[in-house]
């Protein structure tokens, strides 16, 4: 096939062909996700107020930290940066991501292994477990909401007619409960879809080195650490970034569910109500920056951290 | 909005055919947006029928969901981008301060009418000499009593909280010995909600704890008589009333009331007419007075709720939007809206008509219960309300769930807000 303006390879043609089939997903992807974000960016720089959207004027980065000296002498400090109530969100967060996400892994790891292993009517039960995935948030949320309601909730009634608790609970709201209940409906929410991840990932596992380990006489549990494990560790690394960029912005679960209190409110929901509900729509877009930089952080430091021990010199 | 666009495009059509063949009258078609609560949707049809007959305009309601705060987002979102869709808002009782400079001022056009309104009322829609918004309807919360219980052990219905709370206990105690072990004294709202604003502000004011932020734009939260206030119902939580009771809203508590499980329960009148359903277990054992008073001598307070119908300032057709404006705000449609949905009308002479006597005879009662109405600090705090109102029921909240004591948070509460507040609302 080679033609008269040889000049140009075979693949550099193919990389120009590919550029214009990929160009109409990246202006796509501009339009949806970069440019969003540039300007909520650019809008946390601004004192833009959500009733007059085009008429904020630049204050650099005052939304975040100013510091002003009074006349006094005193010197105070405004801000996201300074603000109780945004770090309260944050703790709140990433306390709920944490846990999140480590039993959702746990359970789902579990639930993948079960599903992995021959039994009958395998299909029927991949398909059942996927049901609280598929439900939509709001309507889950608002189902658990009855669900744990202290007066006609069926978990207080179940709980008192097996005499496990002497006294009804208001799950949702008492601040010592109330954290444990959302991340109660999360993990019943989520586990499945890690589940399912995770099982993508247990069967590519060839079969041929179980039935090696098996001859060989090696005890399951040693099979599973030494196996199993390194080779789905790829596929469980993806599905836990995945599900920490979700947990980190949780919105709909808390705002639905508990009440809309100092214990539960997470960074999406506090950046929300300045937005809207306060008018602050700039403090709101700087909150969501830093939302975003906290997100970015932790999803770096984990491919970071996961990539030192993926090349480690014990598998090299 | 595809819909919206869809249908104002067609009206634009219509109106280009009009114009085209020669209509008889400028016609022109005008969307009302509002809330939908149970069966506003279908008699809000027959309530602007005759205004429709009379100038030949048609009204097409958009309605939205039920929670305020979420119509609050979308509306504001929908203003502050000039949107011409909606050419009519029905608002809130607190948010005229807040969307003022989106509304056409209604003062000449309702130079008549408005003073056949209760001035609060129209006060409370009035920001800087503009009259945002016309009043439909009004609501005002009052305490929910079972006359069977309080016959039953010889108690008459409290005038004062320490009563209220002395007569739920007793009450309770005594039903839960006969093993109804799920009945509680007093259900209420302690969600952390705007609704918690409205219940903790009647408990303030009652107690002569003043009003949040004065109409001078004063904040005067942190007082003795406050701090007593909250902690008398910090009180109630886990005795009288259940722990769950700081996730309640109007709903939940509702659904403690009329399963029969509450002695006493404060909510809005709408609860009356629910309450006297066929499937209600409390059906013709309740009856409603005004909320209790802090001590003998102090007076009572409902918080000032209501809804009110405002003309958009982005609206193409706006002399037809105020005309229908007045008429939903006038005596025939409040009159309508009163027998139908058991609204409280806002015209004072209505709570003297015989109709709306014999068809609701709880809304000339009610007219006591609404001359304590007490507004919330929406006009002096201005476009600060809603930070002002979430940072008051959070202190609040705090303090009914144990974290911190009356005094510190209230403290905390008039810093925040000096801070907020800062030269000026």
């Amino acid at each position: 096939m080679a033609t008269k303006d040889g000049g140009i390879s075979l693949s550099r043609q193919r990389q120009r062909a590919a550029f214009w089939f990929l160009a109409p997903m990246l202006a796509a992807l501009f339009l949806v996700a970069a440019w969003p974000l540039l300007r909520t960016i650019w809008f946390s720089l601004t004192d833009t107020l959500l009733s007059d959207l085009y008429g904020g004027e630049w204050i650099g980065f005052n939304n975040y930290l100013s510091i002003r000296t009074l006349e006094s002498g005193r010197v105070i400090y405004r801000g996201t940066l300074v603000d109780p109530a945004w770090w309260n969100a944050v703790w709140n967060t990433v306390r709920f991501a944490f846990v999140s996400v480590l039993f959702e892994t746990l359970l789902g790891l579990i639930v993948a292994l079960v599903l992995n292993a021959e039994f009958k009517g395998r299909g029927l039960v991949r398909a059942a477990i996927l049901i609280p995935w598929a439900i939509p948030t709001i309507v889950s949320a608002k189902m658990w909401a009855w669900m744990l309601n202290d007066q006609f909730g069926i978990i207080n009634d179940m709980m008192l007619n097996l005499g496990l608790i002497d006294q009804k609970i208001a799950w949702t709201a008492s601040v010592d409960t109330a954290m444990y209940a959302v991340l109660m409906v999360d993990i019943w929410k989520t586990t499945p879809f890690m589940a399912l991840l995770i099982l993508a990932g247990l069967q590519m596992v060839p079969r041929d080195i179980y039935e090696a380990a098996r001859l060989d006489g090696i005890n399951p549990v040693r099979v599973f650490f030494k196996i199993t494990l390194p080779l789905i560790r790829p596929a469980l690394a993806v599905a836990i970034i995945f599900r920490m960029l979700d947990a980190l912005r949780i919105f709909d679960l808390v705002y639905v569910l508990t009440p809309n209190s100092a214990a539960t409110k997470t960074m999406s929901v506090i950046s929300r109500e300045n937005m809207i509900d306060f008018d602050k729509f700039a403090y709101g877009a700087a909150q969501s920056t830093l939302l975003f930089a906290i997100i970015a952080i932790f999803v770096s430091l984990y491919i970071w951290l996961g990539k030192v021990d993926l090349s480690g010199e014990g598998q090299r | 909005m595809t819909i919206l666009k869809g249908r104002a495009l067609r009206a634009t059509a219509t109106a280009v055919m009009l114009a085209v063949f020669g209509a008889p009258a400028m016609a022109v078609e005008l969307f009302y947006v509002s809330g939908a609560v149970g069966n506003a949707v279908e008699n809000f049809k027959t309530l602007v029928k005759p205004w429709e007959e009379a100038t030949g305009n048609t009204v097409t309601l958009v309605p939205m969901p039920a929670s305020t705060t979420d119509q609050f987002g979308q509306y504001r979102l929908w203003l502050a981008a000039g949107a011409t869709d909606i050419d009519l808002y029905q608002t809130d009782v607190i948010w005229a301060p807040q969307l003022a400079d989106h509304f056409v001022d209604l003062t000449e056009a309702a130079k008549d009418l408005a003073p056949t309104h209760f001035p609060s009322i129209i006060e409370s829609q009035t920001v800087n000499g503009k009259l945002v918004a016309l009043p439909i309807f009004t609501d005002a919360p009052a305490l929910y009593y079972r006359k069977d219980l309080l016959d039953k052990y010889g108690k008459t219905p409290p005038k004062t909280w320490a009563e209220l709370t002395e007569t739920a206990q007793f009450i309770q105690d005594a039903e839960r010995k006969e093993g109804k072990t799920d009945l509680w004294g007093f259900v209420w709202q302690g969600n952390a909600y705007e609704g918690l604003t409205a219940d903790a502000l009647e408990w303030i004011k009652s107690y002569g704890g003043g009003q949040i932020v004065e109409p001078d734009g004063t904040i005067s939260v942190n007082n003795p008589n406050a701090v007593a206030a909250l902690e008398m119902a910090k009180s109630w939580v886990g005795t009288i009333s259940p722990e769950g009771v700081l996730a309640y809203q109007e709903e939940e508590s509702r659904g403690v009331w009329q399963t029969g499980n509450a002695v006493f329960m404060r909510n809005w009148p709408y609860a009356y007419g629910l309450g006297n359903g066929e499937d209600s277990a409390v059906k013709g054992l309740f009856g409603v007075t005004t909320l209790p008073v802090g001590k003998e001598g102090d007076t009572s307070a409902a918080t000032l709720g209501g809804w009110n119908v405002a003309v958009s300032k982005y609206s193409t057709k706006q002399e037809a939007a105020i005309s229908l404006a007045l008429y939903l705000a006038g005596p025939e449609a409040q009159k309508q809206r009163a027998i139908a949905e058991s609204n409280l009308p806002t015209i004072v002479a209505l709570y003297d008509d015989p109709d709306i006597a014999a068809a609701q005879p709880i809304i000339p009662q009610w007219k006591d219960v609404f001359l304590n109405a007490v507004p919330r600090p929406s006009a002096p705090t201005l476009g600060k309300y809603n930070e002002v109102s979430a940072k008051f029921w959070s202190a609040v909240h705090d303090t009914l769930s144990g974290n911190g004591t009356a005094a510190e948070n209230l403290e905390l509460l008039e810093a925040d807000l000096t801070d907020l507040k800062g030269s000026g609302w």
